[in-house]
């Protein structure tokens, strides 16, 4: 274990990306068989930036979930002989809004539905979209044609716009704006799932598989499943990022979270009138979708590199 | 070629149609019809003739079919808040979101196309680097958080630039007109323009590791001739991407109108969403989703024309 991996890495084929060991055994004693995942972590963990965006997302994430009992002022108490203090204020960390209210206890609550409305929608999405896309790329024919030919069409609109639409259209709400992101990432995880199950469908040892007996189910959740399992992953990290930022924009112009919760696309809203007062204030929300969505991003590419995923 | 340009064309068809179907859909999702968003507690004798009047007392299918109808004539209809056609609100709209929507285009490529060429030529140096880095900033950028920091430093703290509206111009070639474009255009260009530029460092480093520069080298042409070639090999990957991100950006458009208070479509379309208009709804998604899909096609066409390994068959 304390050799470097690659130095003995197995050339690793599509089919034992499942996560069984492989044939391509090297025949050097004391070399311990490596499966592909147990690559995958290693490269993973000597990626320097992919750590250190893991922890900074551990610590927002974190803070965020324990936000109740690490201490905090509460976030919706406002004081109107202490609005807009600027960053340093004695009591005040951050500063305080336009109401008041404590911004360090704001921005740290505010993770909670800014992080929620990033990763629920793109697993509901994944959930979805995997489905649809396997059954697409599985059964073909008709099947195939119809889940696609629907899928064209709504990937015919650019994100922004289709979840601005469909949020529009249903009224502000945190739900809403959960329902239009899912349904803008839905498209996308289909062509993804549809497309590699497609390509492994056909391989040799699918056809090998099958005619050894093994069950549809058998083979989906082995073979398919293992194959997709890495490039919907590394896509999935980017949706993320992708979603914090489009549910953000949407409490941005009024169409998510509504006041006085603490979001962070809010915030930079209702602290936007402030800019002449308290330039500080108003761009600390901003900085923190900026941050949290380029920590996913480079998690994004550290994954991708490690897992060698190319489309 | 014409064959497959004639095919990409017709295959736009049913998208566009189905395109109209969402759009017409979306709209109705909301609970009860149009007016009584609008009008809220009147009288139920004057809603109904509202109702006719506007056509909304139909059945949805033919509702649909008259709203395509009159869409494609170029009759969107009229406001449901002023009352003023549609289509010339629309298009009046649309020219102001394409001027910044060209300006950005043009900062964002440009330097994006430039920035990302060099890093993937010298891929490895601290120039390399900075690029990467600038990049993944960039698209991991809210643009409407990047717009707040362009009007505190420029509008509030250096008073160089205005940070509300588009003016009143007399011409399109005025200071007037492009001092109110600048900033607006240089939010909107951070995105694609770091999309830009991953894209080419990627497109130029794949293309440097290919064999057929090894051989240009050993024939000994010069490094500017060489990076002609990788440049040409390039284009397509970067031609489809620029492409896509010029209609993304026109459509994204609509939270960096809001911060501006810029009247292009992403503000009529904020405006429409809260007035609950739905006639100025539908037009505007309208446009953008089909220009979104009429940029699809060129992209296509043109990626097929610069590459012609693509395959046509």
């Amino acid at each position: 274990m304390n050799k470097p991996a690659d130095a003995h890495a197995v050339t690793i084929g599509f089919e034992s990306v499942a996560g069984e060991r492989t044939q391509l055994d090297v025949p050097v004693g004391g070399i311990v068989q490596r499966t592909y995942w147990q690559n995958v972590r290693t490269r993973v963990l000597r990626d320097p930036y992919t750590v250190a965006c893991a922890m900074v997302l551990i610590l927002i994430a974190g803070s965020a979930i324990f936000a109740p009992w690490i201490g905090l002022i509460d976030p919706t108490a406002a004081n109107s002989s202490h609005r807009l203090l600027p960053v340093g204020a004695p009591g005040h960390l951050l500063g305080t809004d336009e109401l008041g209210r404590d911004m360090l206890s704001r921005l740290v609550y505010g993770g909670r539905l800014s992080l929620m409305m990033g990763v629920l929608p793109v697993v509901l999405a994944l959930v979805i979209g995997g489905v649809l896309g396997l059954l697409a790329g599985f059964v073909g024919g008709r099947t195939n044609m119809l889940i696609m030919r629907v899928t064209d069409v709504f990937y015919a609109f650019p994100s922004i716009l289709l979840a601005v639409a469909i949020a529009g259209s249903l009224g502000a709400g945190l739900a809403n704006a959960l329902l239009a992101i899912t349904i803008v990432f839905i498209p996308p995880v289909t062509r993804v799932t549809e497309s590699v199950t497609t390509q492994v469908r056909s391989m040799d040892f699918v056809e090998a598989a099958r005619a050894s007996g093994a069950s549809t189910y058998a083979i989906i959740r082995t073979h398919i499943l293992g194959n997709v399992l890495g490039p919907v992953l590394v896509y999935a990290t980017v949706l993320v990022s992708v979603s914090i930022l489009i549910a953000a924009g949407l409490s941005f112009i009024g169409l998510g979270a509504s006041p006085p919760a603490a979001e962070w696309g809010l915030m930079l809203n209702t602290l936007r009138e402030s800019i002449f007062l308290a330039p500080l204030n108003a761009v600390l929300p901003g900085f923190m979708i900026f941050v949290t969505s380029m920590c996913f991003n480079l998690i994004s590419d550290g994954l991708r590199s490690a897992m060698d995923v190319r489309f | 070629m014409l064959s497959y340009i004639l095919r990409r064309v017709l295959y736009t068809i049913p998208i566009a149609i189905g395109v109209s179907l969402v759009v017409f859909a979306l709209v109705h999702l909301a609970p009860g019809d149009p007016l009584s968003a609008v009008m809220g507690e009147v009288d139920q004798k004057m809603l109904a003739e509202m109702r006719a009047s506007f056509g909304y007392d139909k059945p949805l299918p033919i509702q649909y079919l008259l709203w395509l109808g009159n869409t494609l004539t170029g009759d969107m209809g009229y406001s449901l808040r002023s009352g003023a056609p549609v289509f010339p609100m629309l298009i009046a709209a649309a020219q102001k979101t394409m001027a910044i929507g060209f300006a950005a285009a043009l900062i964002g490529f440009t330097f994006g196309l430039a920035a990302g060429m060099l890093a993937g030529y010298n891929h490895g140096t601290w120039l390399d680097k900075a690029v990467s880095s600038t990049a993944i900033a960039g698209v991991s950028m809210p643009h409407y958080w990047l717009a707040i920091i362009l009007v505190i430093v420029f509008s509030v703290q250096l008073g160089w630039l205005p940070s509300v509206g588009a003016g009143s111009p007399e011409s399109f070639w005025s200071w007037e007109a492009w001092r109110h474009m600048l900033l607006p255009a240089i939010a909107l260009a951070a995105i694609p323009g770091a999309v830009v530029a991953r894209t080419a460092r990627a497109a130029v480093m794949e293309i440097l590791s290919m064999e057929f520069v090894e051989a240009l080298r050993a024939r000994g042409l010069s490094e500017r001739r060489i990076l002609l070639h990788v440049a040409r090999n390039a284009l397509p990957t970067v031609l489809a991407v620029m492409g896509l991100q010029f209609a993304h950006l026109l459509a994204g458009s609509i939270l960096v109108e809001t911060v501006f208070t810029w009247p292009g479509t992403g503000y009529l379309l904020n405006l429409a969403i809260f007035d609950r208009d739905m006639p100025v709804l539908q037009g505007t998604l309208m446009l953008l989703a089909l220009f979104f899909v009429f940029t699809n096609l060129v992209v296509d066409i043109l990626q097929a024309w610069a590459d012609p390994r693509i395959n046509r068959a």
